[in-house]
This record gives structure tokens, sequence and C-alpha cells, in this order.
């Protein structure tokens, strides 16, 4: 076996192995300069880390979206970041009245609900309509045409919302009880609004999970997502299953729009653009079309970006490193995509692929 | 006859399923040899390793002195070894006469300067490839329907411009993935005879992957019997018409659509 | 079908509601506020108004042809009909809007909004005028459907003109002041905004008379020009090309300087397109990241060219001060060195994954364009000023009339590499790659080799055009290099029809020249963009120029070698 793949090494692999290596030797240099300059203590690190695991719940939940269709239509939903953008934007101003009014602080917990509600209904009616319109005349379409109508769709969809809410930010109300932090003991705190994003998070993804392993429309969607035509040939209306997945993936995605924008305070037409990129980064990292596979990718991109760049660049002398997170995301797609396409989880997608 | 390729120990998996196992064989120069076997034995799997679209993880294929598996599948055409497709691939937004023209990529030199500066060199070589094309499309019977798009050709036209894009390569050998599927028994015969006339005018080597009995039966010279990745039998038709092994290969799934009169019946050629 | 039991009142009124969204949201969106300011037609209708009768128009006509095959009379109800609810649609607006103060959520849901959907009556009353203008403009919609086909065209191109012309009424203006002559005897024409009355009828008869004319009679001009020898063909056809090429070298005299500027905008998108053209178009790679190169050619320019060193605006720390001409070569090299450097890892990437990636490589340029890292070297957020122009002799390529003709030469210099090599043996092997990648490759086709030179070529028109542009602005941003650059160009070569020269002229005037002349649209610029791309992918994929197929089996040299038929070789399925 060794002696084939050296037969078949090109000079463009040793292009890609040196700039892989370089990369490693990067990292690796930079980790270690770091942590011997000493800069950052315990607290430094255990606050990057669950900052990390929150950002990468949300992520997780966003990339839900994308794996779940993936796995069904073999396409890059490119414009759910704006189903996602849309819930958090709608959100906003159902909180910001119940803020206003007081209700937020007098029942929290009526009133996130209520901003949720709010939130996934918009996001899934998006989701819906995109999919009607956008998508479904587009089935049979060579793979360009469905992929380029998404982009198309996304940047209508930001612009829609942007003409319709207006081009400010929007800061989202604080809500009181979630202000403030617990103690871990010693000097280490945890936020209260990561403990909410991570524990609401790991409940959607949970409910998801049982939702398509247990349910009959789950088993349905995994019919359709391994083979639409015989799925099809045993009675499973394929359209109804496809909507739903789309109703699946956006309701997690409004979800995740309100953890971000509690989290994060800030609300814009333009802000599931970022997210957006991540969160399918997340769902390639897990192996795209594989459900365990994007909370994976999601929370591990969210680590990797928190502790990154302190991590990786400090040490280098590289001034601003937060600057370059997104770089550190960006080069983590792209070296996935080149070396191991197939993602950490190692779904097959050989035949979809070609 | 000295043989034009030679396969050893030829072995594909996927996964845990071995569709090409430890395979040997040898094609002799200028002659038709076919390949048969129930569906999966393994013969189209075997045509990709051949080609280069996989790489057998054992074994090896050597053609006119050079190693295949080693090598990509442009670099392979580019010896001399051309096929088609169970399942027409034509390119569907060119037309008929560009699909020859594209055919004839790894004979032609034109880099892109010379198509820039259209240097005397490049605008004779074009000259002579349009030439080329239009006299393939007439070898094919497609005179005068050189400017429609590939995909607006009738089923029966598709398949011969598919031979003909193969050809422009000039090839030594020429591999044909069920050249008459789907033909009735009038464009079967045809088909026929434009394989064999291949063979005999145009000195290439042919090896065919085929279900109609009719055809193998009619033009082989050899014919190689597959059946779950391995070679069964080998011989000639009368041979392997008589070949228990084979009688059993193809009865014993009890796939009743496999099993042409013709197996154990003679040949209608 | 029996239809007297069976008509479909159910479906004129889905459509009508459908018409009557897409009329609220683009008066949510606020795009008929802003578009009031503009005349089709002076003192008779905006282009706000415009856009919901278009809106309404449209639902009418579905609703009728919905109604096929029943009486005339019940397809011009129907329209009228869906029209009826579409604008019914639109007065729940008017009456929801004051009580309910939705400014704060939708700021565009203003008194202005309302004036102009009630004619600026009293509520009621404009209801009424609501309501009836709705039911008119549906009926006039299913009137365009009863029209006979040919009629129909030339009544839908001529509206289409004269909105055209309405909208462009500044543009033609300023141009017929620059030429006196022919600007006095067209003058009548045009109001204070917009077309006049007469103008706007002569336009409507203009149009749609000569359509229907050709129609009839284009055939045979058609023909006769087929008919023509080879040679005289091809002169004929040269002629017009080099009068084009005159009539643009003439241009920005006529333009005046405004105009030029947007001239040379559009210019420098062709450039681009031309380049993603071969890379999406030709090759069929969908390139996301194709800002990369247009901002590696700009930020080369600036680095080369700069002479503000030391100062505070971009503290570089390399400067060689070369000049535009030294720096230009070097500038497109540097594209073509980062287009083949960029393309080697995305090889074995296919569709999305390719998209993708190459987002992901554009915005990691942007991103360490911005950062502090690479800031001693490029500028950071700061950017680069004082980059150095262009100049051959006392020739100064400064103004954007003397721009007008680099980025000319450019263009042209772009279309002739991008035509000659349409029909070269790279050429084919890019469009085959495009069909079928695998088949390519057992074509003989080397992936490698191929792709790499379609990235670089792209690349190279792509650095080219950053490179005149950094020249043109005199300064470099970071900003001005994002994805909606990439998303701009990748729009106008689908708009125009992906792999189509022609195409790529068309697309670049819609999608880059319309908004550089009407301020309005620039704002709704992306969301134009997004909905062309979805609407041209659902009907037309092949754009508004699709790239001809080319007949080359019956061209001139045939027969010249006089052997093709001695060597045909009786074949299989002669009957078919």
């Amino acid at each position: 076996m060794l002696r084939r793949t050296l037969e078949r090494f090109t000079l463009t692999d040793l292009f890609m192995w040196l700039v892989g290596g370089s990369i490693i030797l990067l990292v690796v240099v930079g980790s270690v300069a770091t942590l011997r300059a000493g800069n950052y203590t315990a607290r430094h690190w255990f606050d990057f880390v669950v900052f990390g695991i929150a950002q990468g719940s949300v992520y997780a939940l966003i990339a839900l979206g994308y794996t779940l269709v993936y796995g069904i239509l073999r396409m890059i939903n490119f414009a759910h970041s704006e189903v996602f953008m849309s819930g958090a934007f709608t959100g906003y101003f159902i909180a910001n009245s119940m803020s206003r009014s007081g209700f937020l602080d007098r029942n929290p917990i009526i009133g996130l609900l209520a901003i949720f509600a709010v939130a996934i209904t918009t996001s899934v009616t998006v989701a819906v309509l995109l999919e009607r319109i956008a998508y479904r005349p587009l089935r049979r379409s060579p793979r360009l045409v469905p992929l380029i109508t998404a982009i198309g769709a996304s940047f209508f969809l930001q612009y829609t919302f942007r003409g319709l809410y207006g081009s400010q930010n929007r800061a989202y109300p604080e809500v009181d009880a979630l202000d403030g932090a617990w103690s871990l003991g010693g000097e280490f705190v945890i936020q209260k609004i990561q403990v909410l994003v991570i524990v609401a998070a790991a409940l959607f993804m949970f409910g998801l999970y049982m939702f398509v392993q247990r349910t009959r429309t789950g088993k349905a969607m995994r019919a359709v997502s391994e083979d639409k035509d015989t799925a099809a040939l045993m009675g499973i209306d394929v359209d109804a299953i496809i909507v739903r997945t789309f109703i699946l993936g956006a309701a997690l995605a409004g979800a995740a729009g309100v953890l971000y924008a509690l989290m994060f305070r800030q609300v814009n037409f333009f802000m599931g653009f970022i997210p957006g990129i991540k969160a399918f980064t997340a769902a390639v990292l897990g192996g795209i079309g594989n459900i365990p596979g994007a909370m994976l990718g999601g929370l591990f991109l969210g680590l990797f970006e928190s502790v990154g760049p302190t991590l990786f660049l400090d040490g280098l002398g590289i001034p601003a490193p937060y600057q370059l997170k997104d770089v550190i995301a960006f080069t983590m797609l792209v070296l996935v995509l080149i070396y191991r396409p197939t993602g950490i989880l190692g779904e097959r997608l050989a035949t979809a692929k070609a | 006859m000295p043989s034009i390729i030679t396969a050893r120990q030829v072995t594909k998996r996927f996964g845990g399923l071995t569709a090409v196992s430890s395979l040997d064989l040898d094609i002799a120069e200028k002659s038709i040899h076919s390949v048969i076997g129930p569906n999966g034995a393994g013969k189209t799997t075997f045509f990709n390793c051949v080609t280069g679209f996989y790489q057998p993880e054992i074994g090896e294929i050597i053609f006119d002195g050079h190693h295949l598996e080693r090598l990509t599948s442009d670099r392979i055409t580019a010896l001399g070894i051309a096929r088609t497709y169970q399942n027409i691939r034509l390119f569907n937004n060119l037309t008929a006469l560009e699909n020859i023209l594209v055919g004839q990529h790894p004979r032609l030199k034109g880099g892109m300067l010379g198509a820039i500066l259209r240097t005397p060199g490049t605008v004779r070589e074009e000259a002579e490839a349009l030439n080329e094309a239009r006299r393939l499309l007439a070898f094919v019977n497609l005179t005068g329907k050189g400017d429609q798009l590939a995909k607006n050709l009738p089923y029966g036209d598709q398949r011969r411009l598919e031979i003909a894009r193969a050809l422009a390569s000039r090839p030594k050998l020429l591999l044909l993935d069920e050249p008459t599927a789907g033909m009735n028994p009038h464009e079967t015969e045809e088909m026929t005879g434009f394989i064999r006339r291949l063979r005999d005018e145009l000195g290439i080597t042919i090896m065919l992957i085929e279900h109609d009995m009719r055809v193998v039966m009619g033009i082989s010279e050899r014919i190689s019997v597959l059946d779950y990745g391995e070679k069964i039998a080998e011989g000639s038709p009368t041979d392997i018409q008589s070949n228990p092994r084979v009688i059993e290969a193809y009865l014993g799934r009890g796939s009743a659509a496999e099993v042409p009169e013709s197996v154990s019946a003679s040949p209608a050629g | 079908m029996n239809k007297k039991t069976s008509f479909n009142w159910l479906g004129a009124i889905q459509i009508g509601l459908i018409g009557g969204v897409v009329a609220l949201l683009v008066s949510l969106i606020g795009m008929v506020e802003e578009f009031s300011q503009r005349d089709i037609i002076s003192g008779v209708i905006t282009m706000g108004q415009t856009l919901i009768v278009i809106a309404i128009l449209m639902a009418g006509y579905f609703a009728a042809s919905r109604a096929a095959g029943e009486a005339a009379t019940m397809r011009a109800i129907s329209g009228a009909l869906a029209g009826l609810v579409a604008s019914a649609l639109l007065t729940g607006l008017v009456v929801i809007i004051p009580p309910l103060n939705l400014r704060s959520i939708f700021p565009n849901a203003s008194p202005a909004l309302i004036n102009i959907l009630t004619f600026n009556q009293e509520t009621v009353v404009g209801i009424l005028y609501l309501l009836i203008t709705g039911a008119v403009v549906g009926t006039l919609g299913g009137l365009i459907d009863i029209l006979p086909a040919q009629i129909r065209r030339s009544v839908v191109l001529a509206l289409f003109w004269v909105g055209l012309l309405g909208l462009l009424q500044e543009l033609i203006r300023v141009t017929l002041t620059n030429m006196p002559q022919v600007g006095a005897a067209l003058k009548w024409m045009f109001g204070s905004r917009g077309l006049s009355i007469p103008g706007a009828v002569a336009v409507f008869i203009v149009v749609a008379g000569g359509n229907y004319l050709w129609a009839a009679r284009g055939g045979q001009v058609q023909d006769r020009f087929r008919a023509l020898p080879p040679t005289q063909r091809r002169a004929s056809q040269w002629g017009g090309a080099l009068v084009v090429i005159a009539v643009l070298l003439y241009l920005p005299r006529i333009l005046g300087p405004y105009l030029s500027e947007v001239a040379n905008i559009v210019g420098l998108f062709i450039l681009a397109g031309l380049g993603l053209n071969i890379v999406v178009g030709f090759a069929g790679l969908l390139d996301l990241g194709y800002v990369a190169f247009y901002a590696i050619g700009a930020y080369v320019m600036g680095v080369l060219t700069t002479n503000a060193i030391g100062q505070n605006a971009g503290q570089i720390v390399f400067g060689p001060e070369f000049s535009f001409w030294q720096a230009l070569p070097i500038a497109v090299g540097a594209a073509v060195l980062f287009g083949v450097l960029l393309g080697i890892p995305v090889l074995k990437m296919r569709g999305d994954y390719l998209a993708i990636v190459t987002l992901g490589f554009g915005e990691i340029i942007r991103i360490l364009a911005l950062s502090d890292f690479l800031k001693p070297y490029i500028g950071g957020s700061q950017g680069i000023v004082e980059v150095g122009q262009g100049e051959i002799g006392n020739f100064v390529f400064g103004t954007p009339q003397t721009l007008y003709y680099m980025i000319f030469a450019a263009c042209l210099l772009a279309v002739f590499i991008s035509w000659r090599l349409r029909d070269s043996r790279p050429g084919r092997a890019w469009k085959a790659l495009r069909e079928d990648e695998d088949v390519a490759q057992a074509m003989g086709i080397n992936l490698v080799a191929t792709k790499l030179l379609a990235f670089a070529t792209g690349a190279a028109f792509s650095g080219l055009s950053g490179a005149i542009f950094a020249s043109k602005v005199g300064s470099i941003y970071p900003h001005s290099f994002n994805l909606l650059f990439s998303i701009n160009v990748l729009a106008l070569i689908i708009i125009g029809g992906m792999g189509s020269l022609p195409g790529v002229f068309v697309g670049a005037l819609i999608l880059a020249g319309l908004p550089e002349l009407l301020r309005e649209f620039a704002e709704y610029r992306l969301l134009m963009y997004g909905a062309l791309l979805i609407v041209m992918m659902l009907t037309r994929p092949e754009g508004f120029w699709p790239e001809a197929t080319h007949r080359r089996e019956l061209h001139e040299e045939f027969g010249a070698e006089g052997e093709p038929r001695a060597e045909i070789v009786k074949t299989p399925g002669g009957a078919r």
C-alpha cells in the first residue's frame, strides 16, 4: 500500500504536505511559546474554554440545519444563515417590547419561551417559503443551479430584512435573571448566560436526536437521505419529508439565533453570515450529513476559535491575534476539506460527491 | 499472437466488498475479447481499473510495456486506450463535433499562447483536427449532425458519437461497455458489424462488456467469464457455451433475464 | 374539462394574494417610497408606483393565463379579480399603519408611503381609488394574456422600453446636451422627470411597431445575410465590430466625466467578469473567492507605487515607488501566482465544496489585509494612499475620461484572449471539464494543468482589474474587497449567460451600470441581485445572452479537402 501511495505522489501533493506541515509546525511552535511565556493564567484558559463551548453549541445548532438538508438533498443550503438571522432579528422586537413593559424581568421563563417561539416561527416560515419557491422547482437541475439560487436567496433575504427592519444594529435587552455569574470555587466563575446557552443547546440537540431516531418522520427522513427514489417507492411522501427537514433545521436555527443574540447582545441583518460559514465549517468538520458529527464539529470549532488565536498566535508575536480568529476557522475549513473531506466522524459521501 | 494488455492478480475492494479478485487476463493484439458475467460480477469495475478511474489495491496491469495501475486516466488515454460508458456519458452541452474534438485532445499539442496568437502551427493543427472530426462523424454516419448539441441527438446517434469520440484519440485498445444496450435487434446487428469493422479496418483491439449473448458469441474470438469478481472461465465461444461453471453462474443466480437461450443454444452468427 | 362548473375563482384569488404580498413587501422594504422621486412618465407615474403596478399587472396576467381555455371575458375577469385582491391587501396596510404605529418595527411604514398608496387622498377615498386602480391594472394584465402571442411580445417589449428610457432620462439628457444637433430634435420626448407623455407614446409605438415588423420580416433579412458569400459575411462582421469600437473610442467625449466614471466602473466589472467567466463559465469551477485576486492586484499595485511612506496613513515598510507600468506586470503576475497557489488545494474539490473553500480563501485574504499583523506592509485598516498613476509621455491616466482608454484597452485585450481561447484546445478542455470531470479526464485531459490554467487566467484578468482600480481610486482600503464583490461578479456573468462573452457585457451593464446611474437602486442593489439570481435560475438558467453553439461542421473549409467522402464506412444504425 505504501509503495502505491508513493507512486502516485505528485508535485501538487508535495506542495500540499508542505503547507500542512508548516501549519502544524506554526501551531506547535506558537502553542509552546505561548505556554512558556505564561502570560495567561488557568482562569484565562478556563474562560476561553467555557466561552468556546457556549459559542460552539450555537454553531452546532446551526450546523445541524446544514447537515440535515445536505443529508437529504445533497445541497448546501447557503441561505441557512439567513434563516438563523431572520429568527434572531424578529425575536428582537418581542424581546424589546417585553423588556420595556417589564414583563421579561418579572417572568423570565415565559418571556424567554415567547422569544424562542417567535424566533422559531419566523425561521420556519422563511425556510418553508425558501424551499417551496427557490429549491423545490430545481430539485432535478444540475448541481450548480440550486447552489447559485441559494446564494441569491441568501442575499435576497439579507437585504429584505434590512429593508423591513432597517440597517442599524439593534441591542437585545438584558434579562436580569441571566445577568452575572456563578462562582465555581477558587478563581473560576461561569457566566449564567453561558450556562443557559449550553444547556438549552444540549436540550435542543437531544430532542432532535430522539426525533430522528425514534419518530416515524425521523425514520422516513433517514430513508429519504439514503435513497430518495426508493423511499418514494416505499410510499414515503418525499416532498413532505423534505419540507419537514427544512422545518426542523430552521427551528434549530431560530433557537440558535435567540441564544446567539442573548450571548452577543446585538442583532442586525448581516449577523447570519459569519456564524453561518462557521456552522457550515462545523458541519463539514463532523462529516456533512452526519448528525452527531455536526454537534461535535460545532463544539470543536467553537473551542478552537476561542482558545486558538491566543494559544497558537500569541507566542509567535503576532499583534492582536483575536482579529485572526476567523482566519483560524476558515483555515480549518480548508484543511479539513483538503485532507479529510469526510470529516472527523467520516460519513462516506463518495457517491454523492461524484 | 502477442498480448496487448496483461492483467495480473488485479484486486479491487470497496469496503468489505471485493469487486474484482485476483484477476488474471491477457488480451491478444487485434482481437475482439468479451468479458461477460452476471450483474455485479465486477466487469465494469475491471474496466475502471484498466482506464485508471479506480486504482486496484493489488496486482498490475501492463499495456504496451507500461504499468497502468500507477497512472491517472488521462495518461492512460494518452498511451492508447479509449473507452465508452455503459450509460452514455457525452459532453451534453457541446456539439457532436466538439465532443469529437475533445476526444482528440491527447493527440493535439496546441497550448494557450498558440491559441491566443493563432500561430501558424496551431491554425494548421486545428484545421486538421476539424477535418479529422468531420471524417469521424462520417465514419459513424453522423454527417450533418455535427452542429447539434450532443444531448439533442437520438439515443442510437449518441451511442455512435461516443464511439467516434473514443476513436478520436486513435486508440490501440478500445473498451466498449455494453454498446448495444437498449438497441433493437436490427440496430444491434448493425452495431455488431460496426465493431467488427473497427477491428478489421482500423486494427483496433476491442475489449467488450456485453449482456447480449448473440452479440458476444457472434463476434468474440475469446471470452472471459467473471462471477463475484473472479474469473471462472475463459476460452473461445464454443468452449464457454459448454462450460458447466458458466451455466451454473448464470442459472444459479436464478435471474431468468440473465439466461438467454443462446448460452446453451448455438449463437446466431 | 367541463368549463362552466370548474372555473377556478380560488386560483385567481390565490394569485392575487401572492401579487399582493409581493406589492406589500416592496412597499415595506421601502422601495416604493424611495423610488417615488423618479418619474417614468413625467407627472403620470413614478418608478415607485410602477413597481406596484408591475406586481399587480403580473398577478392579473397569471390569473388570466391560469384560466386558459375559458372565454376571453372570463380571463379578463380573473385578472380583475386578482388585481382587486392584491390591492385589497395593500389597503390592509393603509388601514393598519396609522393606529398601530408600526414604524418602530418597520421603519418604512411611513405616512409618506400611505400617501403614495392612497394617491394623496383622504383615507376612504384613497382606498376606493386604490381598489379601483388594482382592478383596472389586473384587468389590463388579463388583457395582455388574451392578446395574440406576437402582439403580446411587442407590447411587453414596448412597455419595457418606455420604463427603461423613463428611468434613464437623466443620463440621456446629459448625453444629448453633449450632442446639440441630435439633442434639440429629441428634446420634446423628455419631461422634467422621466419621459413626456408624447415621448412615452412615441417610444411605445416605435418599439412595438418595430418589433412586430421585425418578427414578420426579420427572418428574411437574416436569411439574406446568411446567403452572403462567407468572405463578404465575414467582412461585414468585421466592419460592424470596427464601427462599434470607433463609437466606443469616441464615447467619453459624449458622456462627460460623470458618465465616463460610470463607464469605467462597468469596464472594471467587465474585466473581472471576463476572468470569472473563464473559471466558472468555461471550466465550471464555482469560485466565490474571486475577490482575492482583485485584492492582490490592487495591493501589489498600491504597495509598489505608493509614495506615502512614513506618513501616518499606511506606514508601509516596503515601498520601492515603482512607476505604474513597472508595477502592472508584477501585480498581474502576483495574481496569477496566487491563482495557482490557491488553485492547488482545491484541485480535488467539486461544486459546492469548491465554492465554500474559495469563499474561505477570499475571506482569509480580506481579514489578513485588515489585520494589525500585516499592517506594516499593507497598511491594515488604514489602507494605502497615493497609489501611482499610469502615464505615457505627457498623457496621464488620471481623469475618468483618460482612464476610460486604459480600461477600454484592458477589456479589449481580455475579450480578445477569451474569444481566441473559447474555441481552442485549452478552451475545449475547460468546457469538457465543466460538463463531466471524470469523462474529461478519461479523454486524456490533464485535470491539474487544465484547472490551474483556468484559475491562473481568471486571476490574471481580475488582478489587472484590481491594479487599474487601485490606480483609478488612488487609495486602497480592505473594505473594498469583501465577499460582495465576488457575488457581484458572479451575478453578472450568470445574468448575462455563463460562458457567453456578450453576456458579460450585458450583465455588467445591468448589474454594475444601473445601480451607479440610479442612486436609489444602490440601496437595493444586493436585494435585486439576489432576486435576479433566483428568478434567473428558475426561469432562464442560461442567462439573457446565452453562449451560442458554434456552427463549425459546415464551415467554409469543408469540401476543400475533397477526401472525406472517400473514407466513409458504412455504419450501423443508419436508419435513424
